[in-house]
């Protein structure tokens, strides 16, 4: 009984429908208004406006204050937020945004495209790099009428409809912005948006409080009263508060993974793993090609099959996540199923080292590597404790080193170091979140850019005909050619497609809908049972 | 020295203490052939219970044998224990000799600067010195040495006060002794007894810190350490309790037994004290 009605959860869960609150609905769920959702937020981001700061947990609150104009499937397909549609001319210049009727601000006044059109051309375009880096494809933006944008690119650019998400574009108002340096307005200490809760508490180093927005554009939406961020450093802590209910749901890093096995058995509690589509994130041993022999492709090669990814996945993360093979995630656009990484090797990988001339000392060490371990919580460490013992098994001597976060990424962005471990979000397509880490164009001191120094033409080439290229089959081929070329030369070693568990109480429904996950408006979400 | 030895047998704490200890440095010493390979080495699924699969005291959460973890961490544990007290000697014995033989301004020079590191929390003053170096097993034990010496200072400077006035001391002075062979040869044999005690106990004090600090994640990432084991199991305690115990015990007792043996040393060389307090018990 109880394992049939697990397993039909499990079905259900697994399907790619969209639980939009009508559907929920017709199965028996009534969407029910009310009810504060007590969760938690770690670690407490400096500030709340997205764009000025662009870190995960800025992303999980803010994204409930601000909307952008699109939200994803988790086949990364547009879907309407606060465009309610677009046209796209056929030659894929010329982009139209039909917005929604009758959004408004936080503070009352109306959201139209004027504000629209500030956000994309100005805000963004100064605060947020990562934007910046496509928005600067723009060639004229431009309000039609209050409710209608029309922006025209230099180039078609195929990916474009990808940067439109709260997280890296959302809309902001512009009286309140406007002839100020964003940075340090005051409304980015009080967050202003158009989504479905405002900002209405903070205490520092204890809980942020958002609340229901009465004039939200949503008729009947949204069914919480409240959404209480709460800050809790320790993760026992934060297990316990799951556990005991004070909380009803965890995301991103709240819960460690060999805590996440145990909170599965909890029967009033869900356990889910999608939503982070949208992001993709793929973890990698970060080498700097600057330090010899990292510079020979054999090395990598013999490094990236010394790795048993399933036991990365299975012993370290507990099964959430899963073993990278390509340097795109699954989830990525473009990824090429049928292009894999060598697969775990110890024997070959020993082979190609001595063939490569590097032979054992007496010691049986054929070289040292200093490795700086990844200063994000315990896991990173007992990861580069396990890449020390797989790296020993061919004869390559890790030595580690720690750090802080800042000076990591300080390190990181000096090219001051040899291995690291990185992870780095793709955001759905190759062009947004892949390309900067291999092309030799971006090759800078700024954490997150090609920091390892990695420089190939055919690569920088093939990324360059993946970006232009209008066509959906021409941009298959250019990446199909430069996953094949990168999985022989192995610029970093790849070895996880990241995943973090949303954990929450069976009572919170909808939280899991789309391919961004937690990073919805959450104006669906409701309390119920 | 027969005489010593029953003196200290007399104390049967002392004696336990000494046995724990000898049984600690025997794990230490052939940690290597008790438990072959690395400590690091994945020897089974993580999170065996301890007895199972081979696992005597449980594995851990990369499936690392916790019972091979404590021998090769006993290795670190000591040598820090013993490499920093003898460091913190160095420095707090050259000190104190000097404040306590020449007095004078040198005296106050010298005890002003001892108070000077006295004053800061000798715990959050190692935390700073190896953050800031870069936590490696040599800013380890020199974080550890550099705040454990002023006691050692303090208490030459105290012997050496009372001994300098003696009348070997001043003999010697006639004889036309240097200073230097008089503070050498003359003083400090006879003081000597409580420095080592003092020591016996800096070594077990010099433990504890380092364990504390690898607990905090601040030891040296490649080496084993007892605190090590503990801070990585510290957060799956609902899950591996044994991760965090055994290493625990392991601190404790050894901890336990230099404070016995210390005593025992002090009992031992300072028999008329020794007997004021048999004879009270």
């Amino acid at each position: 009984m109880v394992v049939s009605r697990r397993g039909l959860l499990a079905a259900a869960g697994s399907a790619p429908v969209l639980m939009r609150a009508s559907e929920a609905l017709a199965q028996g769920i009534a969407p029910r208004r009310g009810g504060t959702l007590q969760t938690i937020l770690t670690p407490e981001p400096p500030v709340l406006q997205l764009g000025v700061n662009n870190q995960g947990p800025t992303g999980i609150a803010g994204s409930k204050i601000f909307q952008g104009l699109l939200e994803y499937s988790p086949t990364l397909e547009p879907l309407p937020a606060l465009a309610k549609s677009w046209n796209i001319s056929p030659d894929g210049k010329e982009y139209v945004f039909h917005l929604q009727q009758n959004v408004k601000f936080h503070d009352g006044q109306p959201m139209t495209a004027d504000d629209v059109v500030f956000s994309i051309s100005k805000f963004h375009m100064e605060v947020s790099p990562r934007a910046r880096a496509i928005l600067a494809l723009i060639e004229t933006i431009e309000a039609r009428d209050p409710h209608t944008v029309r922006i025209v690119l230099k180039q078609a650019f195929q990916p474009f409809l990808l940067i439109f998400h709260s997280t890296a574009t959302c809309i902001v108002p512009k009286h309140l912005f406007d002839g100020q340096d964003y940075r340090t307005a005051p409304a980015v200490q009080r967050p202003i948006g158009t989504g479905a809760f405002k900002f209405a508490e903070w205490q520092r180093g204890n809980f942020i409080r958002l609340e229901r927005f009465e004039e939200y554009w949503k008729p009947g939406q949204p069914y919480l009263d409240a959404i209480i961020y709460r800050i809790i450093p320790d993760s026992q802590s934060r297990r316990l508060a799951l556990e005991t209910g004070q909380v009803l749901l965890t995301q991103s890093s709240d819960i460690e993974p060999f805590d996440v096995p145990q909170l599965r058995q909890r029967p009033n509690l869900n356990v889910e793993t999608k939503g982070w589509e949208y992001q993709g994130p793929l973890s990698w041993i970060e080498l700097n090609h600057r330090v010899k022999p990292l510079d020979d492709a054999r090395v990598r090669r013999a490094m990236s099959m010394a790795i048993d990814r399933n036991f990365i996945v299975n012993r370290l993360w507990f099964g959430v996540g899963k073993p990278a093979t390509n340097p795109l995630a699954s989830t990525t656009r473009f990824f090429d199923p049928a292009v894999k990484i060598a697969a775990f090797n110890v024997q070959a990988a020993n082979a190609l080292l001595d063939q490569a001339g590097f032979p054992r000392n007496a010691q049986g060490v054929r070289f040292t590597l200093k490795h700086m371990a990844l200063p994000y919580g315990e896991i990173w460490t007992r990861l580069s404790e396990y890449l020390r013992q797989a790296m020993r098994n061919i004869g390559i001597a890790f030595e580690l080193e720690s750090t802080d976060a800042g000076s990591w990424a300080r390190r990181v962005g000096n090219w001051e170091y040899e291995t690291t471990i990185n992870f780095v979000y793709q955001f759905g397509d190759p062009t947004m979140g892949v390309e900067r880490t291999y092309v030799s164009s971006n090759i800078q001191r700024v954490t997150f850019t090609n920091t390892g120094g990695y420089s190939n033409p055919r690569v920088d080439a093939l990324f360059q005909e993946g970006r232009t290229a209008a066509a959906v089959a021409d941009r298959q081929r250019a990446f199909t050619e430069v996953q094949k070329v990168l999985v022989e030369e192995v610029p970093q070693i790849w070895l996880t497609e990241l995943s973090f568990p949303t954990i929450h109480d069976k009572k919170l429904h909808n939280v899991i809908t789309s391919g961004v996950g937690v990073h919805a408006p959450f104006d669906d979400v409701f309390i119920a049972g | 020295m027969a005489d010593f030895w029953r003196r200290f047998r007399r104390n049967r704490g002392a004696v336990v203490g000494l046995v724990i200890l000898l049984l600690v440095c025997a794990v230490a010493a052939f940690a290597s052939v008790i438990f072959p390979g690395s400590p690091w080495d994945m020897a089974t699924a993580p999170f065996t219970p301890p007895g199972e699969d081979g696992m005597l005291l449980g594995s851990d959460s990369l499936g690392r044998d916790v019972a091979a973890g404590i021998a090769h961490g006993a290795r670190i544990s000591l040598m820090v224990g013993a490499v920093s007290t003898l460091a913190s000697l160095c420095i707090g014995v050259s000190l104190g000799a000097l404040a306590g033989y020449l007095g004078g301004w040198v005296d106050d020079a010298v005890m002003r600067f001892t108070e000077f590191f006295q004053t800061i929390p000798s715990f959050v003053f190692a935390i700073l010195l190896v953050a800031i170096f870069t936590p490696t097993i040599t800013s380890v034990v020199f974080a550890i040495a550099v705040v454990s010496w002023p006691p050692v200072a303090r208490m030459v400077r105290a012997e050496f006060l009372s001994l300098r006035s003696r009348e070997f001391v001043q003999a010697a002075e006639v004889l036309g002794k240097s200073r230097l062979a008089i503070v050498v040869t003359d003083i400090l044999p006879n003081a000597l007894s409580p420095i080592v005690v003092l020591s016996s106990l800096m070594v077990a004090s010099a433990i504890l810190l380092e364990s504390a600090l690898s607990f905090l994640g601040l030891g040296d990432p490649n080496l084993m350490t007892w605190g090590f084991l503990i801070g990585s199991g510290r957060s799956v305690i609902r899950l591996a309790w044994w991760m965090s115990v055994f290493p625990g015990l392991a601190i404790f007792l050894t901890v336990l037994a230099l404070n016995l043996v210390g005593e025992g040393l002090s009992d031992a060389l300072n028999p008329r004290l020794a007997r004021k307090r048999g004879g009270a018990a």
